[in-house]
């Protein structure tokens, strides 16, 4: 333990006091911004604990809480929307369409909406993917009208949670043995020819039978598609899940049945006709 | 003023002081930590519909944490207007009191993930945790397409009794029955009237879209189907969400 202060001859600061090997080490205080800031911040600390709830039991000073505070604050920017909104919602899509102000308004609104809860499936420009069909073309599996698309965002399509969804079943042709593997492979080579693109002409006959006794009441006599059933177009040369030979047959054999959220509970009503609004105009609305 | 260097040199030289000193530090870093869980009660919201995990979603959460999903995706939609707009109502306190441990999350390089079930679609989730990038080009998640394997449950009751431990209300009824629970939740065409009198608004699922077996990703898309849809906030008055009586 030192007894006395003993200064450092090159800086002229003072040493801790100990040494090792020869070493001695600078006792250097911290500095004094960063000791006042220190202490700055405690006094901060303490006059906010004392201002907002900072303890169990303690609202503070201001009556403050987040929750309180985040109504008024939704409420007052709702309030700035307000107007417009009660009209869309009182609307009707074609009237909001047909309405220049309550049309742009739809398509501002239509087009945040979209991003925040279509894009993550319809794609981000409603160009669709893989098993999620596009929104940008005229091909529609439902209907492109105002009112079939309104139909389809508010009740949405195959799902458990709205009574109205839209829904229909294609049945498992090859999983549950209803059709014969060699007779899908006919019907597969039928749809194929209905867009030009087969290659066995005596398949193509043997299955246009198979399709018009199992097909035919969905999708159309000659594959043109249902939209009660929401039953695509096969002699198109738009395809959700593919549209070569195997994909065919994978979809005969056990079909996939596409679901869509309703979104009429999870949204406004007056977004609901927004983003009809707002789909119909990317570019196939009927 | 001050002589800050012989201040600290006094407490670093007498030993008592020091201790006192030190023992009045932890003490008060202890009670911080200590002090609020008296009032955990007051903090969680009155509010119906928030159930246990079904062992199928409970066995889906134990794969979010196992792959780390916490580390860019949080579970807490703070009480801020921009996040009310994109997420939904802000996360309650009681949406949480069955995690053990919470998924409230610190970051977010994906999006919050309190409120997606329901949001999209049972095959948009298994097709993008196989691929990402194939439905949300810009994305950076990592793939997981190998969720597509058999899930290994067989100490689904284990977990569950230890859940309990920590305060999870499961009956013994839920426990003797979480493995045909399990099943029958990933099976759509099952009669299960039993499951769903245990498990309220619990939604039985082809998940991954292959009803025959019962998969993790089965799993994780049950768990995420049903994040934050267990409290109907149409039903919700204000007085249910103040925390403190």
């Amino acid at each position: 333990m030192p007894t006395k202060i003993e200064k450092d001859g090159v800086t002229g600061r003072e040493t801790t006091g100990h040494e090792w090997d020869g070493l001695k080490e600078l006792n250097t205080p911290l500095p004094k911004w960063w000791l006042w800031t220190f202490y700055a911040s405690i006094a901060f600390a303490a006059v906010w604990m004392v201002l907002y709830p900072s303890l169990p039991f303690w609202r503070g000073t201001t009556q403050w809480i987040a929750r309180e505070a985040i109504v008024a604050e939704v409420a007052e920017a709702n309030a700035r929307n307000a107007p417009m909104m009660a009209r869309l919602r009182a609307a009707t899509p074609a009237q909001i369409a047909a309405d220049p102000e309550m049309r742009a308004f739809a398509l501002a609104g239509g087009r945040v909406a979209f991003a925040n809860n279509c894009a993550a499936c319809h794609g981000a420009g409603g160009q669709g993917g893989s098993g999620f069909p596009a929104l940008v073309d005229d091909d529609w599996l439902w209907g492109g009208s105002l009112a079939a698309i309104h139909q389809t965002i508010a009740h949405g399509i195959r799902n458990t949670e709205d009574e109205a969804a839209r829904t229909s079943v294609m049945p498992r042709f090859g999983a549950d043995g209803m059709l014969t593997n060699p007779q899908i492979g006919d019907v597969a080579e039928y749809v194929l020819s209905l867009s030009g693109r087969s290659s066995d002409p005596a398949a193509v006959e043997r299955g246009r039978t198979i399709f018009a006794e199992n097909c035919a009441s969905c999708h159309g006599d000659n594959g043109r598609g249902n939209r009660e059933f929401g039953a695509p177009s096969l002699a198109d040369q738009v395809w959700l899940y593919g549209g070569g030979k195997a994909d065919i047959i994978a979809m005969v054999r056990n079909p996939r049945l596409g679901v869509m959220p309703a979104w009429e509970g999870r949204l406004d009503p007056a977004v609901v006709n927004m983003l009809t609004v707002f789909v119909h105009s990317l570019g196939g609305g009927e | 003023m001050f002589n800050w260097l012989r201040d600290h040199g006094v407490i670093e030289r007498n030993l008592i002081l020091m201790g006192v000193l030190t023992l009045i530090t932890v003490s008060i870093g202890g009670l911080v930590q200590i002090v609020p869980l008296f009032a955990v009660e007051t903090t969680i919201e009155r509010v119906s519909g928030v159930r246990p995990y079904t062992p199928l979603e409970q066995a889906g959460r134990d794969i979010y944490v196992r792959e780390g999903c916490y580390l860019c995706h949080s579970q807490m939609i703070r009480p801020f207007r921009d996040e009310l707009e994109r997420y939904g109502h802000y996360s309650l306190a009681a949406e949480s009191m069955y995690d053990h441990p919470f998924q409230w999350g610190s970051k977010r390089t994906g999006p919050d993930l309190a409120r997606v079930g329901g949001r999209y679609s049972d095959d948009w989730h298994a097709a993008h945790l196989r691929s990402p990038r194939a439905v949300v080009p810009a994305s950076v998640m990592p793939p997981y397409a190998f969720l597509d394997r058999p899930l290994d449950a067989r100490d689904i009751q284990d977990r569950m009794r230890a859940l309990r431990v920590t305060g999870v209300p499961y009956t013994d009824d839920m426990i003797a029955n979480a493995a045909a629970d399990l099943r029958a939740q990933a099976s759509p065409d099952v009669d299960a009237s039993g499951f769903q009198g245990r498990y309220a608004r619990a939604r039985q699922g082809a998940f991954d879209g292959d009803p025959g077996v019962v998969t993790e990703m089965d799993a994780l898309v049950a768990y995420l189907q049903m994040l934050g849809t267990l409290v109907d906030f149409r039903d919700v008055t204000p007085a249910q969400l103040r925390q403190q009586p």
